[in-house]
């Protein structure tokens, strides 16, 4: 349906407006075989990033990002599915002739070759003029901080700069996608940070697509435009961060972003499409938007900072959840609680030190603790 | 600072190691400028520098020296072009048949060469071969290939696949590939099985002595000279052919060191 070919021309930094994604993949399945066992490392996966989005792929170790990206990449052949990159079905091409480029874990800089000729790599193949070369290498080093060590060889950088001349080698040819397999993971918290900030910055400036694998959720949820959390070779949740993290579609969502409580119960009413848990003697759930009907069993997810807890029974249209506290943990911005319920369940609660840093109760209290019928969300199995 | 008792043992055991291995060799240097007057070369008579004129003396001596390094270029260059080859092989891929081949390079690695040589001296026969110069290349290429083979695959085992995945990843061929990325990676484990072919070839007796027919090599010369006394010629052409690996081995830490630190 579309003339848009996956040339090897400039692309320009603008958005690209055409309802084409920039990758597509169509009902993706891999199999390995592996000693005479055929392993599912990707169970079907359809997706679409749209061009100049930041697009995550998010999920614990072994669900199969890896494969994925590799197969965007052209280096693993998909069993089953079709992968398209700008409407056009690379399925068969090699990775030499896709127009992305891809970052690695390992960052795979050639050992042997100076900073400035591991960046002019792909410009050279490409058979880009020498003076055209010069300066684009010369300008892609000055984006990631590392002009005047041109000349180095990468063993002689530190790991941060290493990545950067990864990250430079691959940007400098303006491929329609750039994937990026945990580039991050080898850097320590500070640099690693700073490093998220640089990313953002590099793409908001060249306005590239990126593809970005990692495990860890708190990187996906700052940096990404939209993110897949896979699990176990699936896709169970495509949205943006807020909404993955608000609105967790599965039970594996809500547990593997931030943290999550899980309560279940069942409907007794709907008021106004707000359905009404009673939980035998000691309390309510009000969860607002479930869709479902009385009589159905459900479970809703509440994140912590979003319960509020207090010694009086809470009044007017809230979820009100007695319990008994069973653990206090000083945090510094915050104090973490741990509140039994009578049914064994346990209950995390965030609550701010916005005003003085005692707390509203102590180990072994008897509590209420409350939330809007808006923050519990009903989920799927 | 004074010393500690251990580093002065260490650094005298490090000389006398050096002293036995270096005996040997001053020897024979020195016997190369030995005045001597009759056929054995054994005893002290004074220095002189006319044997580096009377190199000439035996024509034999020189033919054999000129076989030896043309034997050992040769098979050198066939030895690395396969020995690279089968390391890339096994250091690289799965196949068929590789445990085999492991244990075939490990047993052309660790068989005596009394025994190599006898069984290639029969092979040739029963195959009607002439044995001679040809047939010395091809015995040196097999004792060799092995060699290589090993430390091609030592250095192709450590490297990262996704290192050549990178370079497809910008866009070049699988051929580009093997000459900008592969190939200068693997390279000082090429040079350095070239180095020990070349080294084993130049010096082998046994396995020659079997195969070369009427071909006589430098090693298989000075044997039949035993007989009638070694000429101090043979000291001199074994102090240049030392020299040479020498200079090599100069050249080649140095190279290293600048490598490291470019
Ligand atoms: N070449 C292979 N042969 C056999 N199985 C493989 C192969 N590559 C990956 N797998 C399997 O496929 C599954 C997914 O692997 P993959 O590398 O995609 O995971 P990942 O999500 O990237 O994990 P991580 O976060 O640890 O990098 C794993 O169970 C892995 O064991
Ligand atoms: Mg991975």
């Amino acid at each position: 349906m579309s003339n848009i070919q996956a040339g090897t021309g400039a692309v320009a930094a603008v958005p690209d407006l055409s309802p084409v994604p920039a990758i597509e993949l169509d009902g993706v399945v891999k199999e390995y075989l592996a000693r005479g066992e055929t392993v599912q490392a990707v169970k079907g996966v359809s997706l679409g990033v749209a061009a100049g989005e930041f697009f995550s792929l998010l999920g614990p170790s072994g669900c199969g990002k890896t494969t994925t990206m590799r197969m965007i990449a052209g280096f693993e052949d998909p069993t089953r599915g079709v992968v398209r990159l700008h409407g056009r079905d690379v399925t068969d091409v090699p990775p030499n002739k896709r127009d992305v480029n891809m970052v690695f874990q390992s960052y795979a800089l050639f050992p042997h070759m100076s900073v400035w000729e591991n960046v002019a790599f792909g410009l050279r193949r490409k058979k880009v003029q020498d003076a055209e070369i010069r300066r684009r290498v010369g300008a892609m080093l000055e984006i990631v901080d590392l002009t005047g060590r041109e000349k180095r060889r990468p063993r002689e950088m530190s790991g941060g700069q290493q990545q950067r001349v990864a990250l430079a080698r691959a940007l400098v040819n303006e491929p329609r996608a750039l994937l990026l397999d945990e580039p991050l993971g080898a850097l320590d918290l500070k640099l690693r940070q700073a490093m998220q900030l640089e990313l953002k910055r590099i793409q908001r400036e060249v306005g590239i697509t990126f593809v970005y694998v990692t495990h860890d959720q708190g990187e996906a949820l700052t940096m990404s435009d939209r993110i897949a959390v896979m699990n176990d070779g699936l896709v169970e949740q495509l949205a943006a961060p807020r909404e993955i993290y608000e609105r967790p579609a599965t039970a594996f969502v809500a547990g593997f972003i931030g943290t999550s409580n899980l309560l279940s119960g069942t409907v007794e009413r709907v008021v106004d499409g707000t359905a009404v848990l009673p939980l035998a003697g000691y309390g309510r759930i009000l969860a607002a938007d479930a869709a479902c009907e009385a009589g159905a069993t459900i479970t809703v997810t509440v994140r912590p900072e979003k319960i509020t807890i207090s010694t009086e029974e809470p009044t007017g249209d809230v979820s009100a959840v007695r319990g008994t506290v069973s653990e206090v943990v000083y945090l510094g911005t915050s104090n973490s609680y741990a509140v039994g319920l009578p049914d064994g369940a346990e209950v995390t609660v965030y609550q701010q030190n916005a005003h003085d840093s005692s707390t509203t109760a102590e180990r072994g209290d008897s509590v209420w603790l409350s939330w809007q019928p808006h923050h519990s969300y009903a989920i799927g199995s | 600072m004074r010393r500690r008792l251990g580093d002065r043992l260490l650094f005298g055991y490090v000389w006398l190691v050096m002293l036995w291995l270096f005996l040997p060799i001053a020897v024979m240097i020195v016997f190369g400028f030995n005045d001597t007057q009759s056929k054995s070369n054994v005893s002290w008579q004074g220095f002189t520098l006319k044997w580096w004129g009377r190199l000439g003396d035996y024509p034999e001596l020189l033919d054999a020296v000129y076989n030896s390094i043309s034997i050992a270029l040769i098979a050198t260059l066939i030895t690395t072009v396969l020995g690279t080859l089968l390391g890339l092989a096994l250091g690289r891929h799965r196949f068929r048949g590789q445990g085999a081949t492991n244990l075939v390079m490990f047993a052309a690695i660790s068989s005596p060469e009394l025994v190599m040589g006898a069984s290639l001296l029969s092979l040739f026969v029963s195959a009607g071969v002439q044995t001679g110069y040809r047939t010395i290349v091809i015995a040196h290429v097999l004792f060799s290939v092995s060699f290589v083979a090993v430390t091609v695959r030592a250095r192709v085992v450590g490297l990262d696949p996704s290192v050549e995945e990178a370079a497809r990843d910008l866009g070049a061929s699988s051929w580009v590939t093997f000459w900008r990325i592969t190939f200068p990676m693997i390279l000082p484990g090429v040079v350095a099985g070239a180095l020990l072919a070349f080294a084993l070839s130049i010096d082998d007796f046994v396995i020659t002595q079997f195969t070369s027919g009427a071909t006589v090599t430098f090693p298989l010369w000075i044997y039949g000279a035993v007989r009638i006394g070694i000429p101090p010629q043979v000291n001199i052409v074994g102090t240049c052919i030392f020299a040479v690996g020498v200079l090599i081995a100069v050249v080649n830490s140095v190279t290293a060191r600048r490598r490291a630190t470019a």
